[in-house]
């Protein structure tokens, strides 16, 4: 049973000129599913069409029973707040706390006012402390976000997207930001944290070496299509060189 | 170096030929415009020669500043402009935050609600306090209610305006993290875009307020309170101590709010 099934998907920012060509997929219901490719071919654009941050041009994403693409705007956000979202720049709200930002991933829960007066609710206050613990950042909970390193603030991210208790957890090259030693620490957390509630992940990732190492699944992408589909052992230095395009540059992937 | 085999002309100049021309069209046009602006003044030249014994003789006039009347008169029209300044800053601010979402293309995805919002804008800001106050005046009659709305209205433009650029300003990011949340448009303002321009719209509604206190003084010359309606009269009535007075007070409150906004502003930003 796949938890996301994507057919057929296509966009063009500019007509004529498509970013993502039919591009199908079937994503297990559990376990990391790494996307891996050279920038620009549409990675980002092909995990953004999934939660519709991009309008896809044509073809059907299904999530839980229903083809998101043609979702109505109320329909659309429901959906959203089962899909969590990690981003390369954390994309935190600076100038407010930690905890504000982990709870600000119930927003499409609480009403407006409620969320205004930071009234939310007491579990959610609970979710958000146990979160932080998880993530190692609770003796911060009350630091203003812009306080943070980089590698905090990703935690940050990850814990707010959790927050949502998603069936879902789509990650937009969440590691690209940090260093080497940092980035291995957030694609842990990743990796454990979906495991641990059963969640599907998507993350898009230009290192091979942290895909392979982090991914059940890894989708190799050039040029809006996927070239490569399978397990992380299966993917041959062939296969790269088909992804990232070897000519030209003899021996880039050796050679390091 | 293989340059040297074929020389290039040195030869170096700033503008081109074409460009001399132009800015010698553009320094006689200037020069023109003044010429011709001078000549619709009408300038009187024995008015000019004569203004320094004027000024001097106003002066004496005016020497010593007529210090009771200050309690008298002076200090409570002083404490309606304050209040003025303030209500109007306060109701202007109000009636532009709307506006300024409105007129903000990444928060308003609408065009023409920007369009209209920022017509609104446009229009308050360019018709001048003194013209809102004539026409308050008419219609409420002379007192410090036209002179608030007056100030009121005029800041619609100026607070709206630098509001939705504040807002334009701001990064996308959080925004499009608490969208994929399916957070809904009030919670995306409020948790998104205004913890983001908390601090230019203290900025610059103390700005704001600075600016109506010396606009609120002004506006008691045409009868919407205020202390300048006490200056008004003591020209009118030829008291010039008083009308010193009057100057000095307003001078000492100008600097005063100039100095609290800048402290206030520094501890904010």
């Amino acid at each position: 049973m796949a938890a996301v099934s994507i057919r057929g998907l296509a966009k063009a920012y500019v007509p004529g000129k498509p970013v993502l060509s039919g591009i199908t997929l079937d994503i297990a219901a559990d376990g990391i599913t790494a996307i891996i490719g050279p920038s620009g071919t549409g990675k980002s654009t092909l995990i953004r069409c999934i939660n519709r941050l991009v309008e896809p041009s044509a073809g059907e994403i299904i999530f839980e029973g229903q083809n998101l693409v043609t979702l109505n705007r109320a329909a659309l956000r429901s959906a959203r707040r089962q899909i969590g979202m990690v981003f390369q720049e954390y994309n935190l709200v600076e100038r407010l706390t930690v905890m504000e930002n982990v709870l600000s991933g119930r927003l499409g829960y609480v009403p407006p006012w409620k969320a205004w007066l930071r009234r939310f609710p007491p579990e959610d206050v609970r979710e958000a402390f146990a979160l932080l613990d998880t993530v190692g950042l609770a003796a911060h909970a009350h630091a203003r976000a812009d306080a943070l390193s980089g590698g905090q603030r990703q935690r940050v991210g990850i814990a707010r997207a959790l927050m949502q208790r998603p069936r879902l957890l789509l990650a937009d090259e969440p590691t690209s930001s940090l260093d080497p030693k940092t980035s291995v620490e957030i694609m842990t957390l990743l990796r454990d944290l979906t495991a641990a509630r059963g969640i599907p992940a998507i993350v898009n990732i230009h290192n091979v070496e942290l895909a392979k190492r982090f991914a059940a699944r890894i989708v190799g992408m050039s040029g809006g299509a996927v070239v490569f589909d399978g397990a992380p052992a299966s993917l041959t230095d062939a296969h790269l060189k088909q992804i990232y395009g070897g000519h030209g540059e003899k021996g880039w992937l050796d050679g390091e | 170096m293989s340059a040297a085999a074929e020389p290039v002309a040195r030869e170096w100049q700033r503008y081109s030929c074409g460009e001399r021309i132009a800015r010698f069209v553009v320094y006689l046009t200037l020069v023109a415009a003044v010429v011709l602006s001078v000549r619709s003044v009408e300038v009187i030249p024995e008015f000019i020669l004569d203004a320094p014994e004027q000024v001097a003789d106003l002066l004496k006039r005016m020497w010593p500043p007529d210090a009771a009347s200050y309690p008298q008169e002076i200090h409570q029209a002083l404490l309606d402009s304050m209040h003025i300044a303030t209500v109007g800053t306060v109701l202007g601010v109000l009636m532009a935050l709307p506006f300024g979402f409105l007129a903000a293309r990444n928060v308003t995805p609408w065009p023409w609600l920007n369009w209209m919002a920022r017509l609104v804008l446009i229009a308050t800001r360019s018709v001048n306090t003194l013209v809102f106050a004539l026409f308050f005046v008419a219609v409420f009659g002379p007192g410090a209610l036209a002179g608030t709305l007056a100030i009121a209205f005029h800041s619609i433009g100026f607070i709206g305006r630098l509001f939705s650029e504040a807002l334009e300003n701001t990064s996308p990011g959080p925004i499009e993290a608490l969208r994929a949340a399916g957070a809904p448009g009030v919670s995306v303002i409020s948790f998104g875009y205004w913890p983001q321009v908390v601090p230019a719209f203290w900025s610059l509604v103390l700005f704001r307020w600075d600016i109506n206190v010396r606009e609120s003084i002004v506006l008691g010359l045409v009868g919407a309170g205020g202390v300048g309606m006490v200056l008004d009269n003591a020209m009118n009535l030829f008291l010039w101590g008083r009308v010193a007075m009057v100057l000095i007070a307003i001078l000492a409150v100008v600097v005063l709010a100039e100095v609290a906004v800048t402290y206030i502003r520094k501890k904010i930003l």
